[in-house]
């Protein structure tokens, strides 16, 4: 066809230092949060399956545990840590920020206490 | 695919096919004025049976589906496709961009909008349409009997997929898509307003998916999140339909604000008074639109202390709001201020808006609520606002973006007698059910008793009706009398932003070089700062241009015949449904489809040609 660089073609040659130090750095950190959720995760479940935790903790701790997880979910795995996501970042937290007061709201509005 | 080859063969392929913006576009104000249309012939249907005390021309159960209807159909499937179909056309233009992020998806969302309506009109021919009103709260809509109610759900479930769809793209194409110079702040207000509705459907329209998806769950499959008699609770459907709700006002009349931005400042030759604060005051706006949804449930009984929360929100929103109409006002202070109609209509929008925004407040006293809740005063409320403020605006947005879209300017003449008499029409239908309202006429009745007092002014209200269907014939007859004005077209009103650079008919690329944005309002600034043209910020080049595609068609063809499977309890015609639309998925994800390209001979001869 033409000269025009179609922006879907696969790249071709080798990549530059710097972009092989960076992909080693990237690497590291998957590696090291995809640890650390396995940890997480882990936690939350020995936190129910296990009788050493009460409940009354256990239910309020493992949704924290979520919490966390979401947020390095976010930002190792789908790269919300990297340059040029301001907006992304805005979105996310604003939504996440309108949808907390919400169902925080919507839990208050719906009990059997009215009030 | 060559460029030659990709020019198509057959019109009505083309249309099915296009991935086009400003043809999706276009498509999306077609199928808006059709439902429009049909919406509109249900109000005078309505209006007709209320016009004496005691008639009996339609029967209180197809009043019921009139009324379900009508609801439905202006607010999922006039309003919103009506301003998606300005924003598809005019935001890529505003912005120097020359398509939306992802044109097949734009297409998508448009064929699963129609579609979806269209299968709730498939109701009327089965054996009765939805009745539960437009907000189908249960345990009316739950118990409804025969398939209406189960049209209502899959049809809004479908076309509001569609709706989400649109929404994300326009968010993604104004992030991503601006032209260089462009920064946010630069951002025509059109632009701008429907980055915030669209921020408020992404995050409403969830809502409204789990509800309808609840509700769906509970008709056809026995489910019992509702059935109070199994422990379920009927207030969640209220919850879930308001929190999704009111940002749908705001997703309709944040548009239209922005309809009003662009052309107030043109027909008074000033700019916009007070930009960032308009800016501010929308992002505001879109914000408090989340935390007001419960001023629908005053009378519910949630308690005093929640009711008196959510009355002080919502009486927050009309401070943002109260900023908007000042800088409109100081906008037009001091302007040349142009009579043109779109400036009429702009003009006709602020008090009637006003007066809408008032009642508002008056509702929101969650005490005087307990009062106004149910009745006329209600129905009057939500039409200044929604007929004086979004209704209007779409009008304007016809009179001042037509000459680009179509071609061809529509008359002046008509239009002001399409404008006069829509405005008189509309004060008359609605004034006085404030009126009707306040001496206690409840909303939603079929019919009313004589010697109330109610007499003489739903029959004045239904003259108004009528008033209306006159007016909007007109412009009817306009869009079809005015075709010979074909001159002047491509900068009529003497624009301030970039859709005005552009050649009419707009060329399939928008433009051929992209622009160079070195102020607000651009155009503007160029005409009189510059030598009156865009600079441009990049060399005439080769243009990579998306493929035309049926498979936005099949996409949502399948959804419809997986909805008709669910609606009457047919498995084959569920999965076979579903085998079209994931078939069409997949071929579209593993066919690879890398556009074509328009060579620079041709955007040259187009150049030359002054195209
Ligand atoms: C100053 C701004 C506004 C305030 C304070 C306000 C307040 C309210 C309140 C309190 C109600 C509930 C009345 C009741 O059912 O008892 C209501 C209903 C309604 N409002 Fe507004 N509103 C405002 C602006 C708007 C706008 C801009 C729109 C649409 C473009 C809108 C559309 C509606 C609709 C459709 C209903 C009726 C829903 C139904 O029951 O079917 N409102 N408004
Ligand atoms: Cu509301």
């Amino acid at each position: 066809m033409s000269s025009h660089q179609d922006p879907s073609a696969p790249l071709q040659g080798a990549p530059s230092k710097n972009t092989e130090r960076k992909l080693k750095n990237e690497t590291r950190t998957q590696l090291i949060s995809f640890i650390l959720m396995i940890f997480i995760t882990s936690m939350a479940f020995i936190s129910i399956g296990s009788d050493a935790v009460p409940n009354g903790f256990a239910i309020p701790f493992i949704l924290m545990l979520a919490g966390v997880q979401v947020v390095l979910q976010l930002y190792f795995f789908m790269h919300m840590n990297e340059k040029g996501t301001g907006w992304i970042n805005v979105m996310i937290w604003s939504g996440l920020f309108v949808a907390a007061l919400t169902v925080g709201a919507l839990m208050f509005l719906i009990g059997e206490v009215k009030y | 695919m060559s460029y030659a080859k990709a020019q198509s063969k057959n019109v009505v392929w083309d249309w099915l096919t296009t991935v086009d913006h400003k043809k999706v576009g276009i498509l999306y104000l077609a199928g808006g004025a059709f439902f429009f249309a049909l919406g509109g012939i249900e109000a005078v249907l309505m209006r007709i049976q209320l016009m004496f005390p005691d008639l009996a021309i339609v029967q209180a159960q197809t009043f019921n589906e009139l009324l379900t209807l009508h609801g439905t159909t202006m607010i999922f499937l006039a309003a919103m496709p009506l301003l998606f179909g300005f924003m598809n056309f005019i935001i890529p233009l505003q912005i120097g961009a020359r398509d939306v992020a992802f044109p097949f998806l734009n297409a998508l969302g448009f064929w699963l909008f129609f579609f979806g309506g269209l299968l709730l009109y498939v109701s009327l021919f089965t054996g009765g349409a939805p009745d539960a009103g437009w907000t189908a709260y249960v345990p009316l809509s739950s118990n409804s009997p025969g398939q209406g109610l189960d049209y209502y759900v899959l049809g809004l479930q479908v076309s509001g997929l569609g709706t989400l769809i649109g929404g994300i793209n326009f968010l993604v194409t104004i992030i991503n898509m601006r032209a260089p110079g462009m920064s946010m702040m630069r951002m025509p207000l059109f632009t701008w307003s429907s980055f915030v509705a669209s921020m408020l459907i992404l995050f409403a329209f969830p809502a409204l998916t789990i509800g309808l998806l609840l509700l769906m769950l509970e008709r056809l499959f026995g489910a019992t999140y509702f059935a109070v008699d199994f422990g379920g609770n009927v207030i969640i459907w209220q919850h879930l339909f308001w929190i999704f709700g009111h940002p749908e006002v705001y997703i309709l009349i944040l548009p239209a604000f922005g309809i009003f931005s662009e052309v107030i400042p043109t027909f008074a030759k000033k700019r916009l008074f007070g930009y960032s604060a308009m800016v501010f005051a929308t992002l505001i706006i879109g914000f408090l639109g989340f935390m007001v949804w419960a001023h629908h449930m005053f009378t519910v009984g949630m308690g005093p202390v929640a009711n008196a929360i959510f009355a002080v929100a919502t009486m927050a929103i009309a401070v943002p709001t109260g900023i908007k109409i000042f800088n409109w006002l100081l906008t037009l202070w001091g302007g040349r201020i142009q009579f043109t109609t779109a400036n009429l209509f702009a003009l006709g929008f602020l008090p009637s808006f006003v007066m809408g925004g008032v009642t508002g407040v008056m509702l929101a006293t969650s005490a005087a609520n307990y009062q106004f809740h149910d009745t006329y005063f209600v129905v009057a409320h939500f039409h200044y606002v929604i007929i004086g403020g979004v209704v209007l605006g779409i009008f304007a947005a016809a009179f001042y973006w037509w000459p680009k879209m179509f071609g061809y300017r529509l008359s002046e003449t008509l239009g002001k007698w399409f404008f006069w008499l829509f405005l008189i029409g509309f004060h008359m239908t609605f004034f006085v059910q404030h009126f009707l309202g306040l001496m206690g006429m409840p909303r939603r009745v079929a019919s009313f008793l004589p010697g109330q007092g109610l007499d003489a002014m739903n029959f004045i209200s239904t003259l108004g009706a009528f008033l209306m269907s006159i007016a909007f014939i007109i412009f009817l007859i306009a869009i079809f009398a005015s075709t010979k004005n074909r001159d002047n077209v491509q900068d009529p009103w003497d624009g301030r932003t970039l859709e005005w650079t552009v050649p009419t008919p707009v060329p399939e690329y928008n433009f051929a070089q992209t622009p160079l944005v070195r102020d607000l309002d651009p155009y503007w600034y160029e005409k009189h700062e510059g030598d009156g043209k865009i600079k441009a910020a990049e060399p005439l080049g080769e243009i990579h241009m998306p493929n035309a595609t049926i498979l936005p068609v099949t996409i949502s063809a399948g959804l419809i015949v997986a909805s008709f499977g669910f609606i009457y309890h047919i498995l084959p015609l569920i999965i076979g449904g579903f085998i079209i639309t994931f078939g069409a998925m997949f071929v579209r994800s593993v066919k690879e489809d890398h556009g074509y390209h328009i060579p620079v001979e041709d955007i040259k001869r187009d150049k030359e040609e002054g195209k």
